[in-house]
């Protein structure tokens, strides 16, 4: 399946944990330094320079070839460290995909309007492959790996809703089975 | 003899191999793992992986965006004279390796977490000499990702707990779940000391994937039966290797390291004369 950027809540609506998805349009990097100051933007009522509405967990390998940015290597980074900050970044947003990998905890946040998609970690060259440009950079002084990156991509997948709107995890299920068979094994 | 020019240049050459194309041992245990696993979704993301391996090889470009802390070890034959710094050699060599691969400065300040530009600082790259034998300089390149060294353990385990240590290994396992990128190499440092366990867990990831003692086959087959699977969504493949290292302790000690490694299980190694 094809999932369009932006996207709608009728669309996140649709999709259900273990759909297979591929996303095109634009996507937003943000990772621990992006999340701590769009947080700064909304508590302070300043209004944030991009939009947010699909935000893909990833601090890219980046090279400047003259006056263009081109993505060598993107693959997702570790969703769980921006678990907090997600939950109050949830609060002002309508619709939002949220890839990256390794899962989180924010399943209620995302209820109505939201999905998680996985995404395979360390596939950064796959990754870069499906993204045919970079349309803009925001608050490069936070580091290369810090910085939001706004691209284009085109069918950036497969990616798996791992987290849906409508209240079920792909990860709290194998947590679940993970500790009985933790348990079986050494009591 | 080699020189300063030497060592730079092999230090950069090693980065980028290290960076782009993965070892053989190291694919032949993702080959298998795909074959074995039966979970539809596990079966895309180990798919995934061996495109994005073969991607970075032919275009030789990094395989993972965390292209890693620069690790480098170095065995230094005795017999050997350097008319140069090794070691700046080697801070040269990351510096170049940095622009050229290129390599994503990861490297920060740990506490103003200002970012050196060059995956160069205070006491970075690590480096670890071991005086050996002979008159060669082994170098190997060890780029180490944050999403797995996160994952990582110690404990002062008791004496008298030498039972409990695969029970402590499949622990850290079940509590990394998805987030070191699995499936995962295991590196565990049994005994020495505090410090030395760690490095002994670190060092068993250098060796060969594929060949692994009974103890170690055990442990493994106790963490896949934990079904966190590729990615932590779930299936029977959760690692591909356990490699333990022992060092003898204090009889009042006993020091347990385990070092989680993602699957981009990335090393490289050069002998210069």
């Amino acid at each position: 399946m094809e999932v369009i950027t932006p996207v709608s809540v009728d669309m996140v609506r649709k999709l259900e944990v273990g759909d297979i998805v591929y996303v095109t349009g634009e996507l937003i990097t943000a990772r621990d330094k992006a999340h701590a100051r769009i947080l700064e933007f909304i508590e302070s009522g300043r209004d944030l320079p991009f939009h947010i509405n699909a935000i893909y967990h990833c601090g890219p390998l980046v090279r400047k070839d003259g006056d263009t940015w081109v993505v060598l290597s993107a693959g997702p980074t570790t969703s769980a460290r921006m678990n907090e900050a997600t939950k109050v970044l949830l609060k002002h947003v309508d619709s939002v995909i949220i890839i990256g990998k390794g899962g989180m905890d924010v399943k209620e946040e995302l209820r109505g309007k939201g999905v998680y998609l996985a995404y395979t970690g360390g596939a950064g060259a796959l990754a870069a492959n499906a993204i045919r440009r970079v349309r803009n950079v925001y608050w490069l002084d936070l580091g290369m790996p810090e910085a939001v990156w706004v691209l284009e991509v085109k069918r950036f997948g497969p990616c798996v809703v791992a987290i849906d709107s409508h209240g079920n995890s792909i990860y709290e299920e194998v947590e679940r089975r993970v500790e009985e068979n933790f348990r079986r094994m050494f009591g | 003899m080699p020189t300063y020019e030497d060592v730079v240049e092999t230090v950069v050459d090693l980065f980028r191999k290290a960076e782009t194309e993965l070892s053989d041992d190291v694919i032949m245990a993702l080959r298998r793992a795909y074959e074995e696993e039966e979970n539809e979704i596990a079966k895309i993301n180990l798919k995934n992986i061996l495109r994005n391996v073969k991607i970075a090889k032919e275009k030789r470009i990094p395989m993972c965006q965390d292209t890693g802390l620069p690790i480098v070890f170095v065995e230094l034959g005795r017999e050997l004279c350097l008319d140069f710094d090794l070691k700046e050699a080697i801070v040269e060599g990351v510096r170049k390796a940095t622009r050229e691969v290129p390599l994503r400065p990861n490297a920060v300040h740990p506490i103003t977490r200002e970012n050196s530009g060059d995956n160069v600082g205070i006491r970075m790259p690590i480096v670890d000499v071991e005086v050996v034998e002979g008159d060669r300089l082994k170098l190997t390149v060890m780029p180490k990702g944050a999403g797995s060294e996160n994952c990582s353990a110690l404990r002062m385990m008791l004496p008298g707990e030498v039972d409990k240590i695969k029970r402590f290994v499949v622990e850290v396992v079940k509590k990394a779940g998805g987030k070191p990128c699995p499936p995962i190499f295991v590196g565990v440092g049994i005994g020495s000391t505090f410090d030395g366990c760690a490095k002994l867990a670190k060092k068993a990831l250098l060796r060969n994937v594929n060949e692994m003692n009974e103890l170690e086959l055990e442990i493994l087959d106790a963490i896949n039966e934990l079904g966190i699977g590729p990615m932590g969504l779930g299936g029977k493949v959760t690692a591909l290797a356990v490699l333990i290292e022992c060092g003898h302790c204090h009889t009042a000690s006993l020091p347990v390291a385990v070092n989680v490694q993602c699957w981009a299980n990335r090393r490289a190694s050069m002998v210069l004369r």
